[in-house]
Order: structure tokens, then sequence, then C-alpha cells
């Protein structure tokens, strides 16, 4: 799977996965050093979809045909 | 003397009905007593007599009355009953008119949760086997309660604090009246028909046990239950805990505890993402320590020093061998002529020409034979007498027989 279709959860599955494997240590070196890349870059990209997530707050209602629409949501205070 | 007016049964129980009716105590009474003779007629009414040790009152609680009964009356349960005593003019009776019930000793929405509780925690509705795992990373999460209020803001607050990536849906419902439960438990089963969300949260904010009622209901109760997508329930404060709360995948203590239980927390994770980064490091560099060891380890033998000195060292090695190689051929080769010339010499020695010469005679007869003893010899027999360089013949004068009875 391409790193920018992953979800947070499957990145940082697979960072875990990696991180595993790396301390093993039992796979040849040439394969560690890819695993670390790949790990390093997930590290990055996790942290970028942290530092760019914005809360989307959406509220559901019924449209006449049954199925949702979304509507801005505006807190009543 | 007035004239004495006969009154017809309807027009005197008409005229005690009003008189009963004009009394206000009766508009509006409570009595304690004992149920008994409980029924629920077919037409949604309810029928029942409330007794105690020396006295009955019956009583009738009409349907509208009757559905907003949060317990099972049940014959023998001391109660409460309200309401208004009034006369049913066709049997000439008074009766309670019961507009509400509520058990002796305890609040009757008590009992009703209790009741209710007993009921769902038979049919297996609290069962922890079937409740469903949260997710770890919720992408979408339905947020069913009151859009006003303080536990929506709450939430929606708590959860883009903590975990942005979340998108939250509110599925706005009333969250106490009558209408409530029906609201509710429609959201979480439209929820479920629309896949909307990998988790929802229900609840609402603190109230007095009427405010939270809605969380009590059956209908809200098995659509929890029936739920594919878990469900976090958080009614009401720390204390207040409801059906809802029995059924739901995880129980919330308050509506801002399910936004903490529902996400992970952004800044513990950036921790954990760095942690993972210090261990990938970690364990690259002990790969790499370890393989400039095993390196060490190599470079310091002699051959990875000196490669010339090493092949001077093989190449001397390599004569040495050659050496010995010769020399064990020549020895071999050496042993092997000695034994010959040794062998040819003992052939040689064997053979009678070299015995004439080392000075010995043959004897043969005139038949050519070889006289090999005295017992064949006659006087004057002729032999020939051959010495390495020719012969001679002889003949025999004598005959000297050794004693062989002298050796023994």
């Amino acid at each position: 799977m391409k790193k920018n279709d992953m979800s947070y959860e499957q990145a940082v599955a697979r960072l875990g996965e990696i991180v595993e494997s790396l301390e093993k240590g039992n796979m040849p070196l040439s394969q560690s050093l890819t695993f670390f890349e790949e790990g390093t870059a997930l590290i990055k990209y996790c942290t970028q979809l942290l530092d760019n997530a914005e809360q989307k707050v959406v509220m559901l209602k019924k449209g006449t045909d049954g199925d949702p629409v979304e509507l801005p949501f505006e807190e009543e205070t | 003397m007035a004239e004495k007016k006969i009154y017809s049964v309807s027009e005197l129980n008409g005229l005690i009905k009003e008189l009963f009716d004009a009394t206000p105590l009766f508009l509006q009474i409570a009595v304690r007593g004992e149920l008994s003779n409980y029924k629920v007629y077919p037409s949604g009414h309810h029928y029942f007599t409330l007794k105690d040790s020396e006295s009955s009152l019956k009583c009738v609680m009409f349907k509208s009355s009757a559905v907003k009964l949060r317990f099972k009356p049940e014959n023998g349960m001391s109660v409460t009953a309200f309401g208004r005593i009034s006369v049913y003019p066709r049997d000439g009776a008074y009766q309670l008119y019961c507009s509400a019930l509520m058990p002796e000793g305890t609040g009757d929405l008590q009992v009703a949760f209790e009741q209710l509780k007993k009921k769902l925690d038979e049919e297996g509705l609290f069962d922890p086997s079937h409740k469903k795992p949260l997710p770890t990373y919720p992408e979408k999460i339905a947020v069913i309660t009151s859009s006003a209020g303080a536990a929506v803001h709450d939430m929606i607050r708590i959860l883009s604090h903590r975990w942005p990536m979340t998108k939250v849906m509110l599925l706005p419902v009333r969250v106490q009246g009558t209408e409530a439960p029906a609201e509710i438990a429609g959201a979480i089963r439209y929820a479920n028909r629309h896949e909307l969300a990998d988790l929802i949260i229900t609840g609402r904010g603190g109230g007095s046990i009427e405010d939270l009622w809605a969380f009590n209901d059956e209908r809200v109760a098995r659509a929890i239950y029936e739920s594919t997508i878990p469900v976090i329930s958080a009614v009401g404060h720390e204390p207040d805990v409801t059906i809802s709360d029995y059924v739901a995948d995880k129980r919330a203590s308050t509506p801002s505890n399910a936004a903490e239980i529902a996400v992970p927390d952004a800044s513990e994770e950036r921790m954990a993402l760095e942690s993972f980064g210090i261990r990938a490091s970690q364990a690259m560099d002990k790969r790499v320590k370890h393989l400039r060891t095993e390196l060490n380890n190599l470079s310091t033998r002699r051959v990875m020093q000196n490669a010339g000195a090493y092949l001077d060292d093989r190449r001397i090695e390599l004569d040495h061998m050659r050496d010995k190689l010769a020399a064990s051929m020549e020895a071999q080769l050496g042993l092997k002529q000695r034994e010959q010339a040794k062998l040819a010499a003992s052939l040689d020695a064997m053979s009678p020409l070299r015995v004439l010469m080392r000075g010995y005679a043959i004897a043969l007869n005139d038949r050519g034979e070889t006289v090999r003893s005295v017992k064949r010899l006659r006087s004057g027999e002729t032999l020939h007498l051959r010495v390495s360089d020719g012969s001679a013949n002889c003949t025999v004068n004598e005959i000297i027989e050794e004693n062989a009875n002298e050796k023994e």
C-alpha cells in the first residue's frame, strides 16, 4: 500500500511491525536499512497527519429520501 | 311540610356524583394501600383494589395514565395512589380514578429500573461477551445527544483537543421527555443502517433521575444491544448508572469522559511515535555496533593487516610442503632400490655356479644323478666331479660311512 493511502491506524500498525523486526535484528543489513528508512518516513507521515488534522464537526439530518444530509454544526450557546 | 321529591336512581347517583366532584379534597388525593385484584384490560385500562386490614377501595387507571407507569404493579405491593375520588353513576359506586402509582418505600422509577434491569440481564443484554471492542483510532464518531447544552459542547471540545483526525457527526435528538427514547433508539438504528460511523457516543449531561429516564428505556437498551457499531454510553454524572450504561460496550461516567475514552490523545500519540523512532534508531545503532565489532575482530587478523606477508607465509609453507613431498618420494624410491639389490644378491647367491665358486664341488654318477649319500655309491664306480671351471672323472676307492648311531 502506498503510504499516502494509509490511514493513521494502518501507518502506526506498520510502524510497530518495522520497529519490532529491527529490534529482532535477524534480517540482512540492507533490509534493515530499508526498514529503517520506511519507519522514519512513517513517523514523519503520522506526525504530519496529526499536525494537519482539523476536526470536522457536522450535524446529520435525515434527508427527504431518508439518507443522511450533512449540515454545518454551529453550537448553540 | 315540604313535598317529598322522589328521585330516580340515575338522578340520585348524579347528585351524589356532583357532591363528590364539588368536594375539593376528592379532586386531588393520595391514598396508601396494598394492591390486589390487579387487572389489565385489553382496552389498556388498569383495574385494581387498594386495601388495608379493614377496608378496600376500588380503583381504575385509564390507559393514558397507565402507559406512564414505570414499573409493573403486582398484587401485594404497597403503593401510594394519586388521583380523584368520584362516582361511577351506572353502578352507584365511588372509586379512585388513579392518575399515578408509586410503590411504597422506593421511588417508582427505582422499582421500574430494577425490574427492567433484571429482565434485560436475564435476557443477556449485559453479557460481557457481547461487548464489542472500541476502535483505537475511530475515523468517524456519531454523537447522539441534544444539539443544545453542555454535553455536546464538552464532547466536541475534548474530541478536537485530543484527536482532531476524527470526524464528528452529531445526530441531534431529544434526551428527555416522552419522545426521547424513541428518538435516541431511532438515531442509533439509523447510524447503523447507514453505517455512519465506527463509534457511537450517546448520552446527556446530568439531571434528576426523571431527566435521565430516557436512558433507562427498554427501546434505547435494545437499540444499543443490537448496534453493530460499538456504543459508549455517557449519561449524567459519575454516580448515575442507567440501563444504557449496562448494555453499552463501554460506560463513560460523563459525556466528557466518553470523549476521552473514544479517542487517543494526540500528544501521547506523538510521544509514542517518538519512542518508535528512538527504538528504531537504537535497534539500528545496536546492529551497526555489532557489525563493527565483528569487522574489528576480523581485521585484527594478520591476513587483513598485511596481505603480502600472509602470502609470503603461504608461499614458504608451500615450499616446505614441496620439499617434504620430494624427500618422501626419494625415500620411497631408495628403499625400493635397496630392496631390489638385496633380492638380486640373494638370487645370485643361490646360483649353483656361485656355490661352486665358493669351493664346493658336485659329484654326479655315470647316470648324471647328483650324489647326495654314500649309500648310493659302490667302490670302483666312476664319478664326475664338477667344480667351478670344469670337471674330473674320479674312481671311488673306499666308502666311509659316518656312523649315524654315533650322533644319536
